[in-house]
């Protein structure tokens, strides 16, 4: 369920903030395969952000899938290299959490555990859900009124409290928020959300780890 | 129909791939420091929040200088974060942000 409501709603946000085509919205959806990264780069592209500094961005957004990759590691190891090249694309937040969680329980290995939730559970219902919000989005004349345009902060803000475990990333988080909104009345938006996004974690680091929250 | 973002799709799978492949493929990622690591957790919270305050909270003019504009969206904003924090659902919260969007406007607030 999150996949189809989340993608219809990228989907919607990316026509109605960004004019993306169906064809463009799709290729993310297929391709770049990355929820908050995607939404991220509507952002990006509408504060006129270059790509090669989206690709720096998008690079550093979705680094925490090395984490995920390093844990599920071990439950992969002894299968083919084609197999893990291709189970990699398949990795997001949705498919670590709900394959590690199954194969945690019981205590091995299952394709069926993976690529279920990877692509059954996540890439089709997103994919179809993004071309469905594409779709509707082009006939939403004045998204305003519909208050469509909250859509895109509230995600962000959102998807940033699914990341919160600790006061690290707490802190990293408000530092993030505080930089971009100074940085931007000082230069600009695009130099803001690049500053929190390189210095809030610096900031985070700085304080002492803790409980999990 | 436009296809000039497509490149753009393929050049963020690009960067992505490899975070996602590096522990799969190449299982040495111990040898990466721990700071790093670290560093790399702290990234996501980061910059998904400065994109939602900066949107939230600025504006720029027709003379493309930043400033600082109030209005209902920072309610909204704010209800969907306490919302997903709450009860752990996004969707819910954004239904809550443009269900307030949508009645603060009706109501005559920017």
């Amino acid at each position: 369920m999150g996949a189809v409501g989340f993608g219809f709603v990228y989907g919607l946000t990316a026509r109605t903030r960004a004019a993306f085509s169906p064809i463009e919205a799709s290729a993310m959806s297929l391709v770049a395969f990355g929820g908050a990264a995607q939404f991220a780069a509507i952002g990006y592209l509408v504060a006129g952000v270059s790509w090669p500094a989206i690709a720096v961005l998008t690079l550093l957004l979705n680094a925490r899938h090395v984490l995920y990759s390093a844990a599920l590691a071990p439950w992969f190891r002894g299968r083919s290299l084609p197999e893990r090249a291709v189970a990699a694309h398949f990795l997001t937040d949705e498919s670590f959490a709900l394959s590690v969680a199954h194969f945690r329980r019981i205590g091995r290995f299952d394709p069926v555990g993976y690529w279920y939730p990877a692509i059954v559970a996540t890439m089709i219902p997103w994919n179809i859900a993004t071309l469905l919000g594409v779709t509707v989005g082009a006939a939403i004349v004045e998204p305003r009124k519909l208050g469509i345009d909250v859509i895109f902060p509230a995600a962000m803000g959102g998807l940033a409290v699914g990341l919160i475990t600790g006061r690290r990333e707490l802190a990293a988080a408000i530092a993030g928020a505080l930089i971009g909104v100074a940085v931007s009345l000082a230069v600009s938006a695009t130099a803001g959300v690049i500053a929190g996004g390189v210095v809030g974690p610096l900031i985070g680091l700085a304080i002492p780890p803790g409980e999990e929250a | 129909m436009s296809t000039e973002l497509v490149p753009l799709a393929f050049l963020m799978w690009a960067v992505t791939y490899p975070s996602r492949a590096v522990g799969l493929l190449a299982p040495a990622l111990e040898r990466l420091p721990r700071r790093a690591l670290e560093y790399l957790q702290l990234v996501g919270p980061a910059i998904l929040a400065a994109l939602a305050a900066v949107n939230t909270v600025i504006a720029t003019g027709d003379d493309g200088r930043a400033f600082i504009v109030v209005g209902v969206a920072w309610i909204a904003v704010a209800v969907c974060i306490a919302l997903v924090y709450w009860r752990r659902s996004l969707l819910l919260g954004l239904l809550a942000a443009v269900a307030i969007a949508v009645a603060g406007r009706a109501v005559g607030l920017n």
